[in-house]
C-alpha cells in the first residue's frame, strides 16, 4: 500500500508526517506526531472533540483525511494555545472559572474559544458566542462555567491576537 | 451553620484542571503501549437468535489477525458486568461469549489484530449462521403467557437470595408495604392514579469507553482503563479470565466522563483474554454508535402513582409500582428500581405506603447505572403525580409540598424496608434545608405570578412548574472507601486513594478534606487515584458516595496522621502532645514557647531519632446515607401553534450539606441540570421494528449544545450533616432528576396538556393542544 507524505507546519514547528491513503487527520496528528490533545468523542464531526485549526479556521479533524491536507497547511492543536497569548489567557481562565470537570471535550472547546475570540468577536448578547461553541458538545459541566471563562478571556483579550483579515 | 474551614468549603482550582486544560495525555486513550493490538467486535444483528454454526477460520487466517475468541473457545462463567460490591445484587446471566445473542448489538464474537483497518476485514469474514427467535420488544410484552423466554440457559442465577425467575423474564421484584394501600386510598377524600414512563437514555460520556491491557515484565496482567470501579473491574476479570486476583493490576486514568455508565465492566473481560491470550498489549475503544447500542442505558421505567388525600392535604396513602426494563441482562436491575421507591417515598409522609418493582427482560439494550439511579424515573412520576393532586385539591402544588415533606428529625419506614438486595437501614434525616430550598427557589423564579393556565391568552404561553428531590450519601453499610496518607521531608503528603474521580473532581474534593485535617494548603498534597496495586481498596464511584464516603476515610486518616505528628514535633519541643496545636504546616506550642514545621517534624522523623515513616491508612463505611435534598423551579414559554418549547429560566436550589468546594458543586448542579434538561426535552432512542436502534448518533440522537443551554441559576442552601466530613452529603446524583417533572409541571401550567411520557418534543406538545382544542 502506497504512504502519503506531508509536511505541515504543526504549532509553529515544521512536521513531516507518512502514513496510509484513508487515515484521517485525527489520527495522524494523535498516532504519527504524538500529539494526544486532540480527542475522538464521536468521530463523525458532531461533538467537537477533535477540533483543530486548519490554516486559522477551526474543522473537525476527524472528518478530514490528512492526505487531503496540502504541504504547508499551518495546524494549530491544544498543545500549540500554549505558545499564543491568547491560548495562555484561555487556558488560565477555563482553569479559574473551573470549565474543565472531566476535560475531554475541553481541548476542543478550547480551540473553539480561541478560533471565536482571535476572529474579534465580542458579543454581550451572547449569541455569537454560543454560536461559535455550538459544535463542542460537554456533558459535564451544562456550559455556564465555559461561557464564564470565554467570557472573561473576552474582556481581557490581547489586542495583538485579532485576525486582521476577517 | 458556619464553621471555622481553612480549606473546605472554599473554591480553590481543581488540582488536575491546568494539565487537561493544556492537553496533557492523561486518559487510557493517550497512553496505549506502541504495537497494541486493536480489538474489534462482531455484534448480533438480531434481537433474539440462537447461534447455530459460527466459522472463524477466514478471519483466522487474515495476515494480521493475533486471536479471534468466540463461546467455543473461551470459559462459560456466568457473572454480571454491575460493578457492584460482592456478592452483587444483579443476576449471574451474562457470559463472555454465549450461544445465544439477546439484543442488536449483543457480543458475537471479537477480533485482535495487528490495525483497526484488519481487525475490522476480520469481524466481516466471521460466518455465523443463526437461528432467529421471536423477541419481546416491550416491557407489557415481557411477562405474557407464552412470551419468548430470554434467559432460558440453565446455569444463570441470583448470586444472593432475591427474587429471580429467569423463565418468566422476571429480571428482579420486590415490595413492601406499611398500613394498607386501600384503606389509605378509601379514607381519601382525593385520589391520583397515574402512570408515568421514564424513557431510554444514554449517558453519553464525550469519552467513549475504552480501555487497554498489557503484560509486565513479571507475567503480571495490566489493564489501564476509563472506570468508575477499578476494584470491581480487578475482581470480575479475574472471576471472568480464571485469574487470581494477585496476577492482576488495574489503573484508572483520568476518565472522559462516566454518570454509570462506566460502572460496568463492558469490555475489561475481553481485553483481558486478548492481552493473556496474545501475550501482546490490546486496546479497544468503543465508537460513539457501539456506546450507545451495545453499553449501557437509562432503564426505561413506568411508574404507577397512587395518591390520596385529605381536603386538608394530609396524605392518607401513597402507593408506587414501577416496571422496570433491564434489556437483554439485568445490569442493577434489582438496585435501581429499588432505588425508585428508596429515594422517593421517604420525601412526603403518608400512613399507608406500598410499592412494588418489577424488572424484566427484554430483548433490547441494556440498563445500567446511571446518574440518579431510578430516582431520576421515579422523581417524574411522583413530582408530575403532586401537581395533578394539588390541582384536583384546587391547593398551590408548592404548598402541598411544604405540608407534606420530610424534615429533620423524622424518619420513614422505607430506609428500613427497602435497601439494596437486602434490608435497608433505619435512619433519622438528621440536615434538611429542603423547605428554604422551596422558598429560595420560588423566589428566584418569580412563583408569585404563576398564575392558572385556564386564564392565559395569546400564541406564546408561559407556565412555571418545580419538583422536590431526595437522592442519598452513599449505600449504608455496604460500601467501603479507603484512604492512606503518608509525609513527606518537604512537608508534603501522599494521598494515596481507591476513590474514582471520573471528572467531578472529587480527587480536589478528598485533597481539601485532607489538607482540612492536617492543616496544610491543598497544594502540599499529592494525590493518586486509583491503582489496585498501590491504593487502598474503595468500592468507587458511585451512589453519590466519594464525598461522603470516601472523605470520610480520608479525614479519619488524615487524624491518624495529625496524632503521629504531634508526637514526633512533642519530643523535638519536649511537649504533651495536649499542649501542642497545628496547622499551615506548622506544630506550635500552645504556650508559645517554640514551633517546629511539618517539614522539620518529617526531616526528624525519617533521619534523626527513632526514625519511622508518619503514615496511616483508614477505612470508612457509613450507618447512615443522609440524602441532599433539592427543589428545582423553571419557566417555559410555548409556542400553541407548533407546540415548540422554549426553556426561558432553571433554577436549582440544593442541600449538600458542607460544599467541600463551592464552585465544584455549582458544576455539578449545573451539569446535571443540563443534562436532565436534555433528556426531558429531546434524548430518545428509536427503534425498528425489529428492535435495532436506528438514531446511534450524535446527528440524530441530540444533546443540547452551549446554544440550547438556557439561563441556569444555582442556589447552593448549606446545612450541617453531622455524620459527614465536615458537614458534607453528595451532591453529584440529584441534579439530573429535576428537569422531567418540573418542565412537565411548567407545561401543564403554560398551557393545560399533562405529559407522562418524555421526551416532551415539540409535536408530543401540539398533539397534546390539538386534543384539547378536539375536545372543547
Amino acid at each position: 500500500m502506497s504512504k502519503i507524505i506531508r509536511t505541515w507546519t504543526v504549532n509553529g514547528e515544521s512536521r513531516t508526517a507518512e502514513f496510509p491513503p484513508m487515515r484521517r487527520l485525527l489520527d495522524v496528528l494523535r498516532e504519527n506526531l504524538g500529539l494526544k490533545g486532540t480527542k475522538e468523542g464521536c468521530g463523525e464531526g458532531e461533538c467537537g472533540a477533535c477540533s483543530v485549526l486548519l490554516n486559522g479556521e477551526p474543522v473537525t479533524s476527524c472528518l478530514i483525511a490528512a492526505g487531503q491536507v496540502p504541504d504547508g497547511a499551518e495546524l494549530l492543536t491544544v498543545e500549540g494555545l500554549e505558545q499564543t497569548e491568547g491560548g495562555r489567557l484561555l487556558q488560565k481562565l477555563y482553569v479559574e472559572k473551573g470549565a474543565a470537570q472531566c476535560g475531554f471535550c475541553i481541548p476542543g472547546m478550547l480551540i473553539a474559544s480561541y478560533a471565536y475570540l482571535r476572529n474579534g468577536a465580542r458579543d454581550p448578547a451572547e449569541t455569537a458566542l454560543r454560536d461559535a461553541h455550538a459544535g463542542n458538545i460537554c456533558r459535564c459541566t451544562g456550559y455556564a462555567k465555559i461561557v464564564e471563562a470565554v467570557q472573561a478571556a473576552a474582556e481581557q483579550w490581547p489586542a495583538k491576537e485579532v485576525n486582521r483579515n476577517q | 451553620m458556619s464553621r471555622n474551614f481553612q480549606v473546605v468549603n472554599k473554591s480553590v482550582r481543581k488540582i488536575d484542571a491546568l494539565a487537561l486544560a493544556l492537553g496533557k495525555p492523561m486518559y487510557a486513550g493517550d497512553k496505549v503501549p506502541p504495537g497494541a493490538l486493536h480489538i474489534k467486535f462482531l455484534w448480533s444483528p438480531h434481537a433474539h437468535a440462537v447461534i447455530k454454526s459460527i466459522d472463524i477460520r477466514a478471519a483466522e487466517q487474515l495476515p494480521g489477525v493475533r486471536c479471534v475468541l468466540y463461546h467455543g473457545n473461551v470459559p462459560r462463567i456466568p457473572h454480571t458486568t454491575a460493578g457492584q460490591g460482592y456478592p452483587e445484587p444483579s443476576p449471574y446471566d451474562t457470559f463472555m461469549f454465549d450461544t445465544k445473542v439477546r439484543f442488536v448489538g449483543d457480543r458475537v464474537a471479537a477480533v485482535a489484530a495487528d490495525t483497526p483497518e484488519i481487525a475490522a476485514a476480520a469481524v466481516a469474514a466471521i460466518q455465523v449462521e443463526y437461528e432467529v427467535l421471536s423477541a419481546v420488544l416491550s416491557i407489557d410484552d415481557a411477562m405474557k403467557d407464552g412470551a419468548p423466554v430470554i434467559h432460558d440457559e440453565p446455569d444463570a442465577f441470583a448470586k444472593i437470595p432475591v427474587q429471580y425467575e429467569p423463565g418468566k423474564n422476571l429480571a428482579a421484584f420486590v415490595g413492601m408495604d406499611v398500613g394498607n394501600l386501600d384503606e389509605g386510598l378509601a379514607g381519601a377524600d382525593v385520589v391520583v392514579d397515574e402512570s408515568y414512563y421514564a424513557h431510554y437514555a444514554q449517558h453519553c460520556p464525550i469519552e467513549p469507553h475504552v480501555a487497554f491491557g498489557y503484560m509486565d515484565p513479571e507475567g503480571r496482567l495490566v489493564i489501564v482503563t476509563s472506570t468508575q470501579v477499578p476494584f470491581h473491574v480487578r475482581r470480575i476479570v479475574a472471576q471472568c479470565i480464571e485469574m487470581p486476583i494477585r496476577q492482576i493490576r488495574v489503573i484508572k486514568p483520568r476518565i472522559g466522563g462516566g454518570f454509570g455508565v462506566k460502572q460496568e465492566v463492558l469490555m475489561e473481560d475481553v481485553v483481558a483474554m486478548m492481552t493473556v491470550r496474545t501475550q501482546k498489549p490490546c486496546l479497544l475503544t468503543f465508537t460513539r454508535e457501539e456506546e450507545f447500542v451495545s453499553s449501557r442505558t437509562r432503564h426505561p421505567i413506568r411508574t404507577r402513582i397512587r395518591l390520596g388525600a385529605k381536603k386538608d392535604g394530609t396524605f392518607t396513602a401513597y402507593g408506587m409500582d414501577c416496571l422496570s426494563n433491564t434489556g437483554a441482562y439485568g445490569s442493577h436491575a434489582l438496585t435501581v428500581v429499588c432505588n425508585c421507591g428508596s429515594k422517593m417515598l421517604p420525601l412526603y409522609r403518608a400512613k399507608n405506603i406500598h410499592f412494588t418493582g418489577t424488572a424484566v427482560y427484554t430483548n433490547l439494550p441494556v440498563g445500567g447505572a446511571y446518574r440518579g439511579y431510578g430516582a431520576t424515573q421515579s422523581s417524574f412520576a411522583v413530582e408530575s403525580a403532586m401537581d395533578e393532586l394539588a390541582e384536583k385539591l384546587g391547593v398551590d402544588p408548592l404548598a402541598l409540598r411544604q405540608q407534606n415533606h420530610i424534615v429533620s428529625g423524622e424518619t420513614s419506614p422505607v430506609f428500613r424496608a427497602l435497601g439494596e438486595g437486602k434490608a435497608g437501614v433505619e435512619q433519622s434525616i438528621g440536615s434538611c434545608e429542603l423547605a428554604k430550598c422551596i422558598t429560595l427557589g420560588a423566589k428566584e423564579i418569580g412563583w408569585k405570578k404563576r398564575g392558572d393556565w385556564r386564564k392565559k391568552t395569546g400564541r406564546m404561553r408561559r407556565g412555571i412548574g418545580m419538583a422536590c428531590l431526595m437522592q442519598g450519601s452513599s449505600i449504608p453499610e455496604i460500601d467501603m472507601g479507603a484512604a492512606s496518607i503518608k509525609m513527606n521531608e518537604d512537608g508534603s503528603f501522599n494521598l494515596l486513594m481507591g476513590a474514582t474521580d471520573l471528572g467531578t473532581g472529587s480527587d480536589t474534593v478528598l485533597a481539601q478534606i485532607g489538607a482540612e485535617a492536617l492543616g496544610c494548603d491543598v497544594s502540599k498534597i499529592i494525590v493518586y487515584s486509583s491503582d489496585t496495586d498501590m491504593t487502598p481498596f474503595d468500592v468507587g464511584a458511585y451512589a453519590s458516595s466519594t464525598t461522603y464516603l470516601s472523605g470520610a476515610a480520608v479525614k479519619n486518616c488524615a487524624e491518624k496522621v495529625v496524632k503521629q505528628i504531634l508526637a514526633v514535633a512533642g519530643q523535638m519541643l519536649g511537649r504533651k502532645p495536649s499542649e501542642l496545636a497545628h496547622g499551615d504546616s506548622v506544630v506550635r506550642a500552645k504556650d508559645g514557647s517554640g514551633q517546629v514545621t511539618y517539614s522539620e517534624i518529617a526531616l526528624h522523623s525519617l533521619y534523626n531519632a527513632e526514625q519511622h515513616q508518619i503514615g496511616a491508612m483508614s477505612s470508612h463505611i457509613t450507618h447512615k446515607s443522609p440524602p441532599p435534598f433539592s427543589a428545582h423551579f423553571v419557566e417555559v414559554e410555548i409556542d400553541t401553534e407548533t407546540g415548540a418549547l422554549k426553556l426561558l429560566k432553571y433554577v436549582a436550589a440544593v442541600d449538600c450539606g458542607t460544599a467541600i468546594n463551592p464552585k465544584l458543586a455549582e458544576g455539578q448542579t449545573e451539569g446535571g441540570v443540563m443534562n436532565g434538561i436534555s433528556y426531558a426535552l429531546t434524548e430518545e432512542y428509536l427503534f425498528s421494528a425489529t428492535g435495532r436502534m436506528t438514531n446511534a448518533s450524535f446527528q440524530d440522537y441530540k444533546l443540547f449544545s452551549m446554544r440550547d443551554k438556557p439561563e441556569i441559576k444555582t442556589i447552593l442552601v448549606p446545612s450541617y450533616e453531622k455524620t459527614g466530613p465536615y458537614g458534607a452529603k453528595s451532591v453529584s446524583e440529584i441534579c439530573i432528576n429535576g428537569a422531567l417533572p418540573a418542565i412537565a409541571n411548567a407545561i401543564y401550567n403554560a398551557v393545560g396538556v399533562r405529559l407522562r411520557e418524555g421526551p416532551f418534543t415539540a409535536e408530543k406538545i401540539w398533539r397534546g393542544l390539538r386534543a384539547m382544542g378536539a375536545k372543547a
